[in-house]
């Protein structure tokens, strides 16, 4: 119970400190590559989406248009 | 007549969401500036959609980004609802939307508003975001809200108009794990209230005998459900993609359902990218769906909606972009023209082709159908 405050206390104490980026900014070319984007081209991701809630009883969470690294 | 059949009439919103949904990125910048000119082709299940759609964004100053759409679907349709109902209609439907993004430091807030018109359905759509980039620009979380009011027409009656209103609640969240791969955290809560069945869709119950006869459908009048997604993206040791999303969702209807997705990205001969996808879909059905009633007024809620059955489909999906004027030309830094070919397969567990002659009721064959969508567009990064 102890050690689990102890980690708990260190965990807090962690988040509350400013985070190192373990990837830096130079390091983000392959993020950046336009191929990286989970939606690449806005209009027709928009357009798919639309398929699949009219297709789908499911909605929602379906990403939206965008996305990209904008490491540029 | 105007039959509307396609229960999504009264899902229009998700395509009003979709051009107004956050746009996640992993830095706090405006998006690029762009227009793309696209046209959109669907057929299957004896329905045809097509149409245009402009999407032109543009930044203002050093902080504001505007974004604008025209949307189009020209409609045809002899559906197995349609035909097991009534007779093929032809429909138009035109979407505007206008947004801004607002960029402040590390935070982008984003306002959108959505129309869409059609004969006997009007919507409108407002949402509004923030976005934070944080962490040295590792992780971004995004929060957002939509609201939507619209009304519900018939065709046969213009003094019908009845009220629904949705609003969509979600969170995300990107996160930067190494160079080379990256995840998104989606959840999304959707509210609906108001008239939210379909008021030319019936259902149908025995005779008693060996046929059957139709009533209307009754669905409740709220509609909560629960969607998460989690997404990936890897970026191979040679320069291509691989990508995995998977997706649940659940609703205060009973309905549960799964996807995922896999997709590969390859760029080729310098001037091309290649992009494949295959996406599996299985759902379960709502708690007051039937094929077949036992009799008439069989429950309170009462649905034959074919999307609220059990079912699931496979979709494959190839996609080729050329590039060109990489090096600029005139006011436009460089384009490309793409093309996109997906092809569907859905097979329905418990709903049967009542068009098909010669069963009794409740023997009829499952039904299936194909469809193929065609995407064409050009874009322009200026």
């Amino acid at each position: 119970m102890r050690l689990t405050i102890v980690v708990l206390l260190c965990l807090l104490g962690a988040g509350c400190s400013s985070v190192e980026p373990w990837v830096k900014p130079y390091e983000r070319a392959n993020l950046s590559d336009p191929i990286m984007s989970f939606g690449r081209d806005p209009v027709s991701s928009a357009y798919m989406e639309h398929v699949y809630e009219v297709r789908e009883g499911a909605r929602g969470a379906l990403g939206g248009a965008g996305g990209g690294c904008g490491c540029n | 007549m105007g039959v509307v059949v396609v229960t999504r009439r009264l899902r229009v919103w998700g395509l009003l969401g979709a051009l107004s949904t956050l746009t996640i990125t992993y830095a706090a910048v405006l998006p690029e500036d762009r227009a793309d000119l696209l046209y959109h082709y669907y057929s299957g299940g004896g329905v045809t959609i097509s149409g245009p759609s402009l999407l032109v964004r543009k930044q203002v100053g050093q902080n504001f980004s505007l974004v604008a759409n025209q949307y189009m679907d020209y409609i045809t349709s002899a559906s197995i609802d349609v035909m097991s109902y009534a007779s093929p209609y032809k429909e138009q439907r035109t979407q505007q939307s206008l947004g801004v993004d607002y960029l402040n430091g590390k935070t982008t807030m984003t306002a959108n508003y959505t129309s869409s018109i059609e004969s006997d359905y009007k919507a409108g759509t407002t949402s509004f975001g923030v976005t934070q980039s944080m962490f040295g620009d590792l992780t971004t979380v995004t929060l957002g809200y939509s609201r939507g009011d619209d009304i519900v027409g018939q065709s046969t009656d213009p003094t019908f108009a009845k009220p629904v209103t949705r609003q969509n609640f979600q969170l995300g969240m990107s996160q930067i794990f190494t160079k080379s791969f990256l995840m998104n955290f989606d959840l999304e809560t959707i509210t609906d209230e108001g008239y939210l069945h379909n008021p030319y869709r019936n259902v149908r119950y025995s005779d008693g005998g060996t046929g059957y006869t139709l009533q209307s459908e009754v669905y409740p009048n709220t509609h909560i459900s629960n969607t998460v997604a989690v997404r990936g993206k890897y970026y191979l040791p040679y320069r291509a993609a691989a990508e995995a999303e998977v997706r649940g969702y659940g609703d205060s209807w009973g309905v549960n359902a799964v996807s995922g997705m896999v997709g590969y990205t390859q760029p080729a001969w310098d001037d091309w990218i290649l992009e494949f996808k295959y996406r599996l879909y299985n759902q379960g059905q709502a708690s007051f769906y039937s094929d077949l009633f036992p009799y008439k007024d069989a429950q309170n809620f009462l649905a034959r909606d074919k999307e609220l059955s059990a079912y699931s489909y496979n979709m494959i999906t190839a996609m080729a972009s050329y590039e060109f004027a990489k090096g600029g030309w005139s006011f436009i830094n460089k384009g490309s023209v793409n093309l996109s070919l997906s092809h569907f397969q859905f097979d329905y567990r418990d709903f049967r082709d009542i068009t098909v002659k010669g069963y009794t009721a409740g023997n009829e064959p499952l039904y299936k159908f194909s469809s193929n969508v065609m995407q064409f567009f050009l874009s322009i990064w200026y």
